[in-house]
């Protein structure tokens, strides 16, 4: 049972790392933002080439992956999305759904619609024994890539600069532009980082989530669910609603293993029913 | 009883008689069941969206609610009236119909609660997770739906006992074509009723709503139940006339497209459903014979493109399309004057 | 018995007080005014009446019935209504459309949906009768969002009205209003039946002292004067309060 345990917290640290960059993005620009797994998809399937193709080392292989995909996230902000920032939720619903069926499908075309997997290195396969718990060193490593960014993460915010500008727009947006906070680019850099960081999150997560071209369609509901029940206002109430659901999610697939994700969902509606504004938040909901 | 109060109320119910156009569009709806023999299946596919995206018109473009969910009620209707039929439980298609009906009109009332609560996003996920929810539970119970297969065995009686549903689908289009009817009036009933007022008033200004009396709540309850139903039985006739139910009846997919039918065709004045699901199947039969495995691109193309243009500026040309087609109309028609103009609109 | 009144009526926003202890009473067919500085809660105290807003402590009561749990639409039947500030109209309906619209919730067919809009003579005849005493005959078929300021601001009240409330709560009906359109405003208002009573909240000082048979001042969200407009204009404390002027020690 406590494999059980373990392996949720890895999944979950997973899924925070995957959806916190969804997060910051509904909480700042009350964006929704549902192609967001797409860019993770773009970083595993970056590492799957770099890795297996071009025999770049794994080690190198993910920062790679996390710098691709920032850029990506970058491209696009100030080509596409920039354009339907004002718009209404459902339009922005609508635009991003468009976006993710374009790249399921030209991801479809350009590498084929079997699962791919990344070859990990020797030194991560297999797992330890621990007090009787079987620790995989791959969930290993996940849990301490993730658990570092995290920490990075919540001290950014906290203590620079630019965290404290981040903060003072998602609070709010005008308050912030008449302080002469530049709140394009913070939206800009912002929302490049947490692309980066989940195309980092699809690299690492190749292995344990598998990676085809519908993994942005069967995930995003996944990360909506954790920003949904984390709230927006902060980092650590998406960081422990994705642990929630990650030991939710593998104890639920585990216990009974028919209903699948069949928990996930039931925890997410009953937690909306009793908070509607999701179980972290803090202040009024837009 | 004052000559000015007649005026008025002869104005008002001037704006809720069937218009030229309408009578046309319906005419010609008839007609092609003689002018297109070869082609009943994709017409009856069209039939069948048609009536689902009538029922997320309802509750988006009169109650102003997002919905991704709408899957929810299909897809429990569809395997209702699959399951009865092939268990021989009711046999008579039509009364197996309003039962599924019922039935995701139930489920409409019981989530409406959850619905209502919080942001768009929430409504959006809680509607989404219950679809997915159904999904997941008919996967599970799979020796009952077939799991990924499908319900297999499923044989439908000929409604009424005489009309056979035929292998070149005449008859399963003729009974999509006549329940779509029969669903648009009552629909259309509706809309043009003191309620139907009221909940435009909703989408329009919640907060003045409340302020004049109207139990915003209930009335949002009501119409998300009564479009579950007609979601629910799209979703049955959908099972009738294939005598096959899968999974897919839940999927995010299906109510993606959904969205997408009321982005062509308008939301707000009940054609919107209907010109959209012809639009989309037209697309969606062109463009999969150009590219029958990458369709879902170009169709991503359309969604991002259509946001992109602006939805305002797209219900602009269709306005100016109508207005003119009401201008011809009049020309034939003198004594249907301006009240095309007041029409319920609310793009 | 005062027609509508608050008992220790409180409300908080997190450290803020915006409302304390207040004391209202209005009487049956009075021509009540609640006036105050910029800030001084008056909208707050309408958002507590109408029950958009929920108070912290403190009753309110309408005709003698406790009223303080009830939802806003609830009050509605049960005879308030009441205006917004800034315009909250039905943008895409036409004025008739609106008042119809009204009507019909208040004699209960809102919730009718097999009726056509239009159908009933006592809804319809209505409609004819308020659109004649708010002068909105010659727009009545026009889509509220392109009507003139003067014209929305009528609709305002008109949809107040339509609730054939015993209790009108008005505020800043005169609010934006350019000098041209004011005088039907203010004559629309003041041909208001004698047996609703209107409690009004205004800045526009001349409109508070033509039209107020009684009063009530508010500062800082605390009831300051309550009493017949000369005893509040002589007053030196309101003076004080509006001029800026020190208080007497």
């Amino acid at each position: 049972m406590l494999t059980i345990l373990y392996d949720g917290i890895a999944y979950g640290m997973l899924l925070f790392v995957l959806a916190c960059g969804l997060s910051v993005t509904l909480g700042l620009m009350n964006f929704i933002n549902l192609a967001h797994g797409a860019f993770a998809m773009a970083g595993g399937y970056c590492t799957v080439i770099l890795v297996n193709r071009l025999g770049i080392p794994f080690a190198l292989g993910l920062p790679i992956a996390f710098l691709f995909t920032a850029l990506l996230g970058g491209f696009f902000e100030r080509t596409l999305y920039v354009h339907v920032y004002s718009r209404s939720h459902l339009d922005q619903v609508l635009f991003t759904i468009g976006l993710v069926f374009m790249s399921v499908a030209a991801v479809d075309y350009a590498m084929g619609s079997s699962q791919q997997f990344v070859q990990i290195p020797e030194a991560l396969q297999g797992q330890f024994e621990v007090a009787g718990i079987g620790m995989g060193k791959y969930r290993l490593l996940i849990i301490v890539i993730c658990g570092l960014l995290t920490i990075a993460l919540q001290l950014t915010l906290a203590k620079t600069r630019f965290g404290s500008r981040l903060r003072a727009a998602v609070d709010d947006q005008r308050v912030a532009r008449g302080l002469g906070i530049n709140v394009g680019a913070v939206f800009g850099i912002t929302f490049a980082f947490g692309s980066g960081l989940a195309g980092l999150g699809g690299a690492l997560g190749a292995e344990i989530l598998g990676l085809d071209p519908t993994f942005p369609l069967k995930y995003m509901i996944y990360f909506l669910i954790v920003v949904t029940v984390g709230g927006t206002s902060s980092i650590t109430g998406p960081f422990f609603a994705s642990i929630l659901l990650g030991i939710a999610d593998v104890s639920g697939k585990y216990y009974v293993p028919k209903l699948g994700a069949f928990v996930i969902y039931a925890v997410m509606i009953v937690v909306l029913i009793w908070r509607p504004q999701g179980l972290f938040a803090r202040g009024a909901a837009r | 009883m004052g000559a000015p109060g007649n005026k008025v109320a002869l104005y008002l119910k001037r704006r809720a008689r069937w218009s030229p156009l309408e009578i046309a569009f319906w005419f010609f709806a008839f007609a092609t069941i003689w002018l297109f023999p070869g082609k009943y299946l994709i017409l009856k596919d069209t039939a069948i969206l048609a009536l689902f995206a009538l029922s997320l018109d309802l509750i988006l473009g009169y109650a102003g609610i997002i919905s991704l969910g709408q899957a929810a009620f299909f897809g429990l209707a569809g395997y209702f009236a699959g399951l009865v039929a092939k268990h021989g439980i009711i046999t008579e298609p039509v009364i197996a119909l309003v039962c599924a009906g019922f039935l995701a009109a139930l489920l409409g009332f019981i989530t409406s609660f959850l619905v209502l609560r919080g942001s768009d996003l929430t409504r959006l996920m809680v509607t989404l997770g219950v679809s997915l929810m159904l999904g997941e539970l008919a996967n599970r119970y799979s020796d009952i739906t077939g799991g990924a297969d499908g319900l297999q065995g499923v044989e439908i009686e000929p409604i009424f006992g005489r009309f056979r549903f035929d292998l070149f689908g005449h008859n399963g289009y003729v009974y999509c074509l006549i329940v779509l009817f029969v669903c648009f009036v009552i629909v259309r009933r509706i809309v043009y009723s003191p309620f139907g007022l009221s909940l435009r008033s909703i989408k329009g200004n919640t907060l003045r709503a409340a302020a004049i009396g109207v139990p915003v709540k209930w009335r949002l309850v009501s119409i998300y139940t009564v479009s579950a139903g007609v979601a629910g039985i799209a979703g049955a006739l959908l099972t009738q006339t294939t005598a096959f139910c899968s999974l897919d009846v839940f999927s995010l997919e299906r109510s993606a497209d959904l969205l997408l039918v009321l982005i062509i065709g308008g939301t707000g004045y009940l054609y919107g459903g209907l010109i959209g699901a012809v639009i989309y199947k037209f697309l969606q039969d062109w463009i999969a014979n150009l590219t029958p495995q990458y369709w879902q691109f170009w169709i991503g193309l359309v969604l991002v493109v259509i946001v992109l243009i602006g939805r305002e500026r797209m219900s602009g040309w269709i306005g100016s399309v109508r207005a003119l087609l009401a201008r011809l109309a009049t020309r034939f028609f003198p004594r249907s004057l301006a009240l095309r103009s007041a029409s319920p609109e609310g793009h | 018995m005062p027609i509508l009144q608050t008992i220790g009526l409180e409300k908080r926003f997190g450290g803020i007080l915006a409302a304390q202890n207040v004391n209202l009473a209005v009487e049956p067919g009075a021509r009540h005014a609640l006036i105050g500085p910029n800030g001084a809660g008056k909208t707050t105290v309408i958002n507590l009446l109408t029950g958009v807003l929920r108070p912290t402590s403190g009753r309110i009561e309408l005709e003698g019935r406790d009223i303080t749990g009830l939802l806003p639409h609830q009050r509605v039947r049960l005879g308030m209504a009441r205006t917004f500030q800034i315009n909250q109209l039905f943008l895409d309906l036409t004025p008739l459309e609106s008042i119809g619209l009204v009507i019909s919730e208040r004699l209960s067919t809102g919730a009718d949906w097999w009726r056509l809009v239009g159908s009933k003579s006592a809804v319809t005849d209505e409609i004819v009768e308020i659109v004649e005493r708010f002068r909105l005959g010659d727009v009545m078929h026009e889509r509220t969002a392109i009507l003139p300021y003067g014209k929305q601001r009528l609709l305002e009240i008109a949809l107040a009205f339509a609730c054939r409330p015993r209790v009108l709560l008005l505020d800043e009906p005169a609010a934006g209003v350019p000098e041209a359109e004011r005088h039907e405003l203010l004559a629309t208002i003041e041909a208001l039946p004698k047996d609703v009573t209107v409690l009004l909240i205004e800045h526009d000082m001349d409109l508070v002292f033509s039209f107020a048979q009684r009063i009530s001042v508010l500062v800082n969200g605390a009831l300051f004067v309550d009493g017949a407009p000369d005893e509040v204009a002589r007053d030196p404390r309101v003076k004080a309060v509006y001029l800026g002027e020190e208080l007497d020690a």
